[in-house]
């Protein structure tokens, strides 16, 4: 179960709109490596873990997503608000404007809608955990890529911020991976589920 | 729908605080949305502060006792948010 708190991880407080940054900004929302993809993945793969710390970090960073989705809504909104349909076109935003005027709707930078083969939820946990080390990079990666196209320091601030988020929640995941495999069989790390297969297969004689 | 505080009597089972806590969570759930649309419904509003009144003191004993159900509801010396079951698994 979920509670709303009225209130940003992190203060969003931009005072010049800018149609071209939100166009970019918005891959965070809805793109492959964007914050919706990244709480749905967490939040699906979090019934398949085998022990309760990957669990908690799964439902913990899987929450802390729907925050940072509500950032990058707020960010993409201050950057368009108030703006004419004359200055979103000349801004470079007309394709985006004409299908959703200045809403929030989860696309990509180059236009390509939120979709859920972005991310898998493949019910191995130790599958499921290296892909989310993976996401975390590329959502940094994504961040890094913004912050050179950006120089206003309001938009640069909560986007430091949310960089900075990535290498924790890499950092935790990494914690989580590496005291799941310290609880499993170590005759084999890989070549089975530890949340489908019972017990290990043992060591076959070539 | 008995929506009283606990406020003395024998302390209740943890699953009769849990069917507490349900049913005023829920109740808030419902009259927040009626208060959304109805923010001048002064009934409504003492609705509200009744279930937010028996749902904080709920949570509060039920947390300290048996652990958390909030991130922000571990109370003793252990971290016992990462304990299983999970609520998907049968747990509250």
């Amino acid at each position: 179960m979920w509670r709303y708190e009225k209130k940003l991880q992190y203060p969003v407080n931009i005072k010049e709109p800018n149609a071209k940054l939100a166009k970019y900004i918005i891959s965070q929302y809805g793109g492959p490596d964007g914050e919706i993809n990244a709480s749905l993945r967490y939040l699906s793969q979090r019934y398949t873990m085998p022990h309760g710390m990957q669990k908690a970090v799964l439902t913990d960073i899987g929450t802390e997503e729907l925050a940072h989705m509500e950032m990058i809504a707020a960010i993409v909104h201050q950057l368009t608000r108030g703006l004419s349909a004359e200055e979103l076109e000349a801004q470079g935003f007309a394709p985006y404007y004409i299908d959703h005027t200045a809403a929030i709707w989860p696309q990509a930078a180059g236009g390509v809608p939120l979709n859920a083969n972005q991310f898998q939820s493949k019910g191995d946990p130790i599958t499921d955990l290296f892909e989310n080390l993976a996401a975390e990079q590329k959502a940094r990666t994504t961040y890094d890529n913004i912050l050179r196209v950006v120089s206003d320091p309001d938009v640069c601030d909560p986007i430091r911020f949310l960089r900075k988020r990535e290498i924790i929640h890499f950092q935790r995941f990494g914690e989580a991976l590496r005291d799941l495999q310290d609880k499993l069989d170590s005759r084999n790390f890989y070549a089975f589920n530890p949340s489908f297969d019972k017990k290990p297969a043992a060591p076959k004689a070539f | 729908m008995n929506m009283k505080p606990n406020m003395m009597g024998a302390p209740l089972s943890k699953q009769a605080l849990m069917n507490q806590i349900n049913e005023a969570s829920f109740a808030i759930d419902e009259v927040l949305l009626f208060l959304d649309t109805h923010p001048n419904d002064m009934a409504a509003l003492d609705y509200y502060r009744n279930a937010v009144s028996v749902r904080r003191q709920a949570m509060d004993i039920y947390q300290s006792q048996f652990g958390p159900l909030m991130a922000d509801g571990v109370y003793g010396n252990r971290w016992n948010w990462i304990n299983d079951p999970w609520p998907w698994e049968g747990g509250c």
